[in-house]
């Protein structure tokens, strides 16, 4: 104990105590899970959304309000937020990301619990594996060290290979999640070769210390191949994650086999930490290489934009389409990480992006809670014919979805259009008119396919007239994600105030200068 | 002739492509996982080498890609075999239901 006591202090556990408590609540629900007998297997669902309460309710007082008060006080906040020696930073930028994956993991376990039933799969270790995924995925936004980045990517991606598999007796689940562990181990490998050239370049895995010696090696050997080598693996491996094509191909099959709560919590949790590690990465580790990878990104994002939006056009199967409206969403995120010169990135592009992952958190589970509702005894309730006459059917459900739709297509008074805005904004502060055109084309591309499926729900007759019953668990799950898309469009200010918050990295130097 | 860092990283990197040639060439799934591995390894391979010049810390990386790579065995075989339990087949050409 005192050996321990020598390299760590009770305050770095007070900063990991969110991500503790969801792993502890993770180990619980299995240890629960064995005494229950099966009609109350539902009381996993229970006890996971506490474990989710109570991190955030740690997160929030331990965490936030004295990281708040220091910051009203003017103190200096790297006390405050540096645990483990320097490994985490539980700045405001990680307290956004955790916000943002704590509502996705309890949104999701909502629109789990009767699913799980009618798939007859109803097992604790679901949940455990959410809230693990969860913990992987909060590591990936506090990290500012590659072995802990590292770590906590592969803990989200192992837990989430399991959860896409999740339907053992299901054909396409257990091909969805061989695909998708083939791919993301694959890519795992080529970014932890990155990360080792990395290591080698600099002599260390910290990622401030990371961009202090690339910004020295730069300045005397500035086209070392061994360094566009560690670039061109890392990012390799980061793109992959967030699906941008041409590291998409694990998407769409993975999203089409998985269960359907897991497709949504994949596409807007698991896409949120995948930025929250490209955002670290490319803004703290190695943004001295920007004028390397800038031309990389530029051609990424048009090819993800064109990818994804061509691509969605032709998709009769729901989930299929918006794995593709995914990677469409993706591009134009890439647009706000492009925003900027040859050396200062711009700090409304990296606004947009994060509160494009924000919105698209809600729409997007809107959407797939929508789905998720859809699956009946018989029907699988995936493809455009099962959404057919919804409106005849369950009138509600009908324009909530529309809602969440026209929000994904960024029509102006929904959540959905801030995004974009200030993406677009700062394409064209920063003088990318070609790109911002070129976006704007594809957004009109976009707004065909979600009305396409708005059109098979109004003006198209319904299959049958099976009524469409909804758990009081998905009730909550819609409304939350309903008020959510409708309440940011109308009153954007405090999210857009919370987003501009989060960039406040008033401890890294270098960043602060990049972001004024 | 004296082994140098530099030897270390040739053979890293001949490992990573050897990895890379098999993920992307073979056709049987078993297959595909060990040269992943392969991947893995010329990492572990790296950080070791890189670690006589900077100290300790790409040891203890190379500790956690390790049991990384050990998790990631666990759960794809798993996965293999729950996939083999429905369709009797390991050939990644017969991974075919989900496409366009």
């Amino acid at each position: 104990m005192s050996a321990f006591s020598q390299y760590f202090t009770g305050f770095d556990y007070t900063l990991s105590l969110p991500m503790v408590l969801l792993t502890l609540f993770a180990l619980g629900v299995l240890l629960i899970d064995l005494m229950l007998p099966v009609e109350w297997k539902r009381l996993n669902a229970v006890t996971a959304l506490l474990g989710i309460m109570f991190s955030g309710a740690a997160l929030f007082l331990r965490i936030q309000v004295p990281y708040r008060a220091a910051e009203a006080r003017g103190m200096s906040l790297y006390r405050f937020t540096h645990g483990f020696g320097g490994s985490i930073a539980m700045d405001s930028f990680a307290i956004y990301f955790f916000y943002l994956f704590l509502a996705a993991g309890a949104i999701t376990i909502l629109m789990s619990t009767r699913y799980l039933e009618v798939e007859k799969e109803n097992h604790g270790e679901f949940y455990a594996l959410i809230l693990l995924s969860m913990v992987g995925m909060m590591g990936m936004a506090c990290g500012t060290d590659l072995i802990v980045l590292f770590i906590s990517l592969e803990l989200m991606a192992i837990s989430t290979y399991v959860l896409v598999g999740f339907l053992r007796r299901d054909r396409r689940s257990n091909e969805a999640s061989l695909k998708y562990l083939l791919l993301g181990a694959f890519s795992s490998g080529i970014f932890a070769y990155g990360l080792s050239l990395l290591y080698g370049l600099t002599g260390s895995t910290r990622l401030p210390q990371i961009a202090a010696m690339l910004n020295g090696y730069l300045a005397t050997r500035p086209t070392d191949p061994i360094l566009v080598l560690a670039l061109i693996t890392t990012a390799t491996g980061l793109l992959f994650k967030i699906a941008a094509v041409p590291f998409h191909q694990w998407a769409p099959d993975a999203y089409e086999g998985a269960p359907t709560s897991i497709t949504g919590f994949m596409s807007v949790a698991g896409k949120a930490a995948a930025w929250a590690l490209l955002l670290r990465i490319f803004l703290y580790g190695i943004h001295p290489l920007r004028p390397l990878y800038l031309p990389l990104l530029v051609f990424v994002a048009i090819a993800t934009m064109t990818g994804g939006n061509l691509a969605a056009l032709t998709q009769t199967n729901l989930k299929r389409l918006f794995a593709y409206s995914s990677i469409a969403h993706v591009g134009y995120m890439l647009l706000g990480l492009i925003a900027g010169d040859q050396h200062r990135v711009n700090a409304d592009g990296i606004k947009g992006i994060l509160i494009y992952l924000l919105v698209y958190t809600f729409m997007n589970l809107g959407v797939f809670a929508v789905i998720t509702s859809l699956r009946r005894r018989d029907i699988i309730g995936d493809e455009l014919d099962d959404i057919s006459g919804l409106w005849f059917k369950a009138p509600t459900e009908a324009v909530l979805m529309m809602t969440f739709l026209l929000s994904l297509a960024g029509i102006p008074p929904l959540a959905g259009f801030y995004g974009k805005y200030f993406i677009f904004l700062s394409l064209i502060g920063t003088g990318h008119y070609a790109l911002a055109s070129l976006a704007v084309v594809y957004v009109a591309v976009a707004l065909y396919y979600y009305i396409k499926v708005v059109n098979a729900m109004f003006m198209r007759p319904a299959v049958d007239t099976v009524p469409v019953s909804l758990s009081p668990a998905m009730r909550v799950a819609l409304f939350v994600t309903a008020v959510a898309t409708v309440g940011i469009g109308l009153v954007p200010d405090p999210f857009i105030r919370a987003a501009t918050w989060s960039l406040h990295l008033a401890q890294y130097a270098p960043v602060a200068q990049l972001l004024r | 002739m004296e082994i140098t860092t530099l030897h270390y990283l040739v053979v890293a990197s001949a490992l990573f492509i050897i990895g890379t040639i098999g993920v992307l060439t073979r056709r049987n799934v078993i297959i595909i996982l060990m040269s992943i591995e392969l991947i893995l390894n010329a990492v572990n391979l790296n950080l070791v080498a890189f670690s006589r010049l900077y100290g300790l810390q790409g040891q203890v990386f190379s500790i956690f890609v390790i049991t990384d790579a050990a998790a990631e065995a666990a759960v794809g075989l798993g996965i293999l075999i729950a996939f083999f339990r429905n369709k009797e087949t390991i050939n990644a050409d017969e991974i075919d239901l989900l496409k366009f």
